[in-house]
């Protein structure tokens, strides 16, 4: 019964850091912005969903790879994105300022390769 | 439990709908790669939760291993191609 109500509790947790980053994608004006939104919240969330699981499940060979796949999702998620980060400075996507979207607390209108 | 795992994926899925507009409508190449990455993420996420919901989590933890792997190999080949190539 505790192991559920914990269970439960980080698997909430996961899924209000998904919700966090998912509005990040959606509402940031520039492509390195909604980076730094999906980055950290998407693999947060997975590591407390995975990890909530794991506590569900009990000590066996299913929560051992439900485990790795956390730690896999841990190191893998951040590497892509400073992947997709470089690729965007080596072709200069330029990024936002204030200066550059016009009048100040306005999103700017998205323009191509942004 | 199952109903509670049933509702985060039907959460988890409503967040994926939201996502796919910036696949679709995302100005240029690397806001649409960002974005199937979350995808990507969100997908290995429910199909571990769908092994609970059928009560049969030692199948699907295994599919939701190689999901997160090709989803990271997709990821890096995409943007070391960009890179690679330029004039996006």
């Amino acid at each position: 019964m505790i192991l559920e109500l914990i269970a439960g509790l980080f698997i909430l947790c996961g899924c209000f850091l998904f919700f966090t980053g998912t509005l990040g994608l959606i509402r940031f004006p520039d492509f390195y912005c909604r980076m730094h939104a999906t980055g950290k919240c998407d693999t947060l969330g997975a590591l407390l969903v995975l990890v909530g699981l794991a506590v569900y499940n009990g000590f066996n060979l299913v929560s051992l790879k439900i485990i790795f796949i956390s730690v896999f999702i841990f190191l893998a998620n951040p590497t892509a994105t400073h992947a997709i980060g470089r690729a965007g400075l080596v072709n200069r996507v330029a990024p936002w300022t204030k200066e550059s979207s016009g009048r100040t607390g306005e999103l700017p209108s998205q323009e191509k390769g942004r | 439990m199952s109903d509670f795992f049933l509702g985060i994926s039907l959460a988890l899925a409503a967040l994926i709908l939201v996502c796919l507009y910036r696949v679709v409508f995302g100005p240029g190449f690397l806001n649409r790669i960002v974005a199937v990455n979350v995808i990507g993420t969100k997908i290995v996420i429910i199909l571990t939760l769908m092994g609970f919901i059928y009560e049969r989590p030692d199948m699907f933890v295994d599919t939701s291993l190689g999901y997160a792997l090709l989803n990271f190999i997709g990821t890096l080949a995409a943007a070391k191609y960009l890179e690679r190539k330029g004039n996006i």
